[in-house]
């Protein structure tokens, strides 16, 4: 069965969207129980994807696809989704824990306010990252990715009016935005290079890319999308501070899906541009920093969430360290594990959550003696932190086993080298061993000893709050038993996909390899010691901390800090509010633009002859010239605004030297009305006579608008010794009379060939004037006058001012 | 005599500019009056110079019998009259009325948009 045209899969990554729209209603009218309603969504998608199972586990794939850009370059852009072991095992944790966390957060949330709001982000987000995963082109995969940025910002800040909820949300969406915008840089390169932009025909032509020269950038931008999503050191700092996040949210986002896109996307593109020396040097190593670092820090914290956060970091340095490996048997471990993290990580949030809503405190320090009172959660608990411990039977147990396993040579196969597997095995085995003492610290502390006194009195949680982790808690327990059929069903098409070749997963319940099996011993022995001297190591890495203060997490805030002070600098600088230094800027641009090119490319008009002109000609250009003169020169300002009058009928008079009578008459008009509306107006103010700018501003402003006088001449001079192109003038000559029988072209065009031009010249002149009328009746203080009280008010709202305002007052009545 | 004409816009784009350059609005006024010319000028040179002969098609004709003037940058000059006009009457009133409610001429004392004393942006989240 290839439904490879079945486009209802588009409803797979789409309905959480749709349902999102309608969630605040449903929530409206169901309230608290709108959780177990809207968890019909991520159950009906998981049935979806698990009736795809068959087929995947057939060792087939399949994607479906939308055409979405067709003119793209080197192919077209699709809308697609591509299924094979991978994209639905990630689809089915995706929905399967996703079900849980809905049904959750309905209990989580209940009766809060904007729960409706919650509901519809946390659908947005089960959507964006069901695509993120499924998405077969990857501009597809990219838009997901960013939208799964944008509505974890949206989750993490959910309760927004704590600072703390704010800067974890920004931080999140800076880091995993900025991530994602280099991974749109290194798609792009990889889309031109493979020569597609379906991650399905990529994987159908292995090698191509890693010859490739470009190989490196295309993998560094890629690695700092991955980086940042998965939280890899130094980018690790954001993941804890978005603990701020509701339970339910850390559950989800920051365990099973959003922060594994980056293993996800590592672990897709290990085909494309895995097996390099770069990938196997760089993954383990940054992979491992982050595992050690995660491991370390989780101890240093008492707040339940901040040591699920620090452990999460650690188990995605874990992945990114295991996939840099590369070998069949690291990815058949980074796969178990990744599954086995997903079921006890999300159990052990919403544990932590249900705590947290039970007692009023997430602090370990705090709690004790829960196992009476909390019966249920902490079967859930345990069950998790079994699996979390590697305990055998439980799914852990076999990650663990498998990555051990990397020692034997039997058994890891090609790959890296005997000192890199290694090392490697003792980054993993000391790092399981800090993972197991936070565990347990988690899962065991808050539940034994005497029952501790806390904010709220401690009682069970509801089925909603409890049930999910503790299917969670025996899923990850009850695998185990049927480990044989997982790892023919789920693993071998999800390790076939990563490793790129066929590969069939063989994991046994019962298989004893002596070396592994004293390692995990060693490992539970070293964990426990972890666990009994916990008080000591916290105390110590809390000095540690104190001397050593300074991190990435004050960096950003450093280098946020620095952009906003930086913006705040640029905008004194270049937004001062001196109008005429704006202008200044404008024009001395604008001179620039014209004469630079000139110069540089060499393009100066030849000279021109002496133009022949009648003394007329010649006489009306100085009377213009006269004008323009008198208008800057003159005295006072009325000299000024009749000097104004002067240029306006001097151009009026070209027109019509020059056979534009039209445009005479109507220059005639405007510039009459000009003149007496601002003789009118101007002359009763009581405005400064003269243009009194100082010296150096003269030369400055006078050197501006004479490089733009030239400018402007030099380009016409240009221009003019070009041929004109007089088609269109033609056109309308010929045409005017039979075709719009009017003799009068230059009437006919403006009514008739380009009469949309009129109309809206017309609506200029309508709601200039319905401006001006709102400016003249709109007064400060609610009085209302008309056009003819102007004189009035202008007298009653002056204020008195520095000149003689009798006389001037008096001379613009008898104006007026 | 196009290039008469050219060196003429200059001046009068020059003027206009060094008008507008002025901390005085009503200067800044006769600036935009007067770039107002400058550009129907431009536009008119471009079209190339005719003397004497309107682009009016004879009684009788159904097309002009000797070269007339170019009538399309007449049409789009008219246009631009217009506006231009309608422009300038409603900056002349803006300006009459900011200087009722601010009591000032001068752009440099007319702060209300962007305040000496604006805040500095806050450094929190």
């Amino acid at each position: 069965m290839l439904p490879a045209s079945d486009l209802s899969m588009f409803l797979v990554p789409l309905a959480p969207f749709l349902v999102a729209i309608v969630a605040p209603w449903a929530v409206r009218f169901v309230g608290g129980h709108s959780g177990w309603l809207l968890g019909l969504v991520p159950a009906a998608m998981f049935i979806q994807l698990l009736a795809l199972v068959p087929t995947i586990a057939d060792g087939n794939t399949f994607s479906v696809a939308q055409v979405w850009v067709a003119s793209a370059t080197p192919a077209p852009i699709n809308f697609s989704l591509y299924f094979d072991g991978l994209s639905l095992t990630f689809g089915l944790l995706i929905s399967g824990i996703g079900t849980f966390i809905v049904i959750y957060s309905g209990g989580y949330l209940a009766g809060h306010r904007h729960q409706g709001r919650f509901m519809a982000f946390m659908l947005m987000f089960m959507g964006s990252m069901m695509g993120l995963v499924l998405a077969d082109s990857i501009i597809t995969l990219f838009v997901f990715w960013e939208l799964t940025a944008v509505t974890s910002f949206l989750l993490i800040g959910f309760d927004h009016r704590r600072q703390a909820a704010r800067r974890g949300a920004i931080q999140a969406l800076v880091i995993t935005g900025g991530g994602g915008l280099a991974m749109l840089a290194g798609l792009i390169i990889l889309a031109y290079t493979a020569g597609t932009w379906d991650i399905s025909q990529m994987l159908s032509q292995p090698g191509k890319v890693q010859a490739a020269a470009v190989y490196p950038i295309i993998f560094l931008l890629v690695l700092a999308g991955a980086f940042t999503k998965s939280a890899q050191v130094p980018f690790h700092f954001w993941l804890p501070n978005a603990m701020e996040a509701p339970t339910p949210v850390s559950a989800y986002l920051h365990s099973a899906t959003m922060v594994k896109a980056g293993v996800y996307l590592l672990a897709r593109m290990h085909p494309v541009l895995g097996g390099t020396t770069l990938w196997s040097l760089v993954l383990p190593v940054f992979g491992g920093a982050t595992l050690l670092t995660g491991a370390i820090m989780a101890l240093r914290h008492t707040d339940m969430k901040q040591m699920l956060a620090y452990t999460t970091m650690g188990t995605l340095g874990m992945l990114v360290m295991l996939l840099g490996v590369g070998s069949k048997l690291a990815i058949t471990a980074a796969m178990v594990f990744l599954i086995a993290h997903s079921f006890y990580k999300g159990a052990l949030f919403m544990v932590a959550g249900t705590i947290d809503h039970a007692t009023g405190t997430r602090e370990i320090t705090q709690l004790s003696g829960l196992r009476g009172k909390m019966p249920i959660t902490f079967a859930a608990a345990a069950l998790a932190a079994f699996s979390m411990a590697g305990l055998p039977f439980a799914l852990g147990y076999f990650a663990k086993e498998e990555i051990y396993l990397l020692l034997d040579p039997a058994y890891s196969g090609a790959g890296a080298g005997p000192w890199m597997n290694t090392a490697i095995v003792m980054v993993a085995f000391l790092g399981n061993a800090l993972m197991l003492a936070a565990g347990a610290a988690i899962a065991i502390k808050p539940f034994f000893g005497p029952l501790a006194k806390t904010p709220l009195a401690p009682h069970e949680g509801a089925l909603a709050l409890v049930g999910g982790s503790l299917i969670l808690g025996v899923l990850g327990f009850g695998v185990g038993f049927y480990i044989a059929e997982f790892g023919d069903i789920f693993l071998s098409p999800a390790v076939t996909a990563v490793a790129g070749v066929s590969a069939a997963v063989k994991l046994e319940t019962f298989k004893l390899v002596w070396l592994p099996a004293l390692l995990s011993l060693a490992t539970w022995i070293l964990g426990a010691v972890f666990f009994i001297y916990l008080d000591r190591i916290r105390t110590f890495l809390r000095r540690v901390a104190k001397v050593w203060s300074w991190g990435p997490d004050q960096g950003f805030d450093q280098a946020m800090g620095g952009l906003i002070r930086f913006s705040a600098l640029f905008t004194r600088v270049f937004h001062h509010g001196k109008l005429d230094l704006y202008i200044t800027l404008i024009f001395s641009a604008f001179a620039a633009a014209i004469l630079l090119p000139m110069a540089a490319l060499n393009l100066w008009p030849a000279m021109p002859h002496w133009p022949q002109l009648s003394f007329y000609e010649w006489g009306i250009m100085a009377i213009a010239v006269v004008g323009l003169a008198a208008v800057i020169l003159g005295s006072s300002r009325l000299v000024a605004i009749v000097s104004l009058g002067i240029q306006g009928f001097a151009v009026a008079i070209i027109f019509m030297l020059f056979g534009a009578p039209d445009l005479a008459f109507t220059q005639f008009m405007v510039e009459t009305l000009s003149v007496v509306i601002l003789a009118l107006v101007m002359t009763r103010l009581h405005l400064d006579q003269h243009d009194n700018r100082m010296f150096e501003r003269v030369v400055r402003d006078g050197a501006v608008a004479l490089a733009c006088g030239f400018a402007v001449t030099a380009f016409l001079f240009v221009v003019l010794q070009t041929e004109l192109d007089s088609r269109l003038s033609e056109f309308f000559a010929l045409n005017s009379s039979p075709l719009a029988h009017g003799k009068n072209i230059v009437n006919v065009i403006l009514v008739d060939f380009r009469a949309l031009d009129t109309l809206g010249e017309i609506a200029v002149v309508m709601t200039a004037g319905i401006a001006i009328l709102a400016l003249i009746r709109m007064r400060a203080g609610g009085r209302k006058t008309g056009v003819g009280a102007i004189k009035k008010t202008a007298q009653s709202t002056r204020k008195p001012g520095p000149v003689k305002r009798g006389t001037r007052l008096k001379s613009a009545e008898r104006t007026g | 005599m196009e290039f008469a004409l050219a060196t003429l816009v200059g001046l009068f784009v020059a003027t206009a500019v060094y008008l507008l350059l002025s901390r005085s609005m009503i200067r800044m006024l006769l600036g935009v009056a007067i770039l107002g010319n400058a550009v129907n000028l431009l536009i008119f040179t471009v079209g190339r110079l005719t003397r004497e002969v309107p682009p009016i098609v004879p009684p009788g004709e159904s097309a002009p019998l000797e070269a007339v003037a170019n009538p399309l940058p007449q049409a789009l000059i008219l246009t631009a009259i217009v506006i231009g006009f309608s422009m300038f009457a409603y900056l002349l009133v803006l300006a009459f009325r900011s200087y009722e409610e601010l009591n000032a001429d001068n752009t440099d004392t007319m702060r209300l948009a962007e305040p000496e004393d604006s805040p500095r942006p806050p450094l929190s989240y």
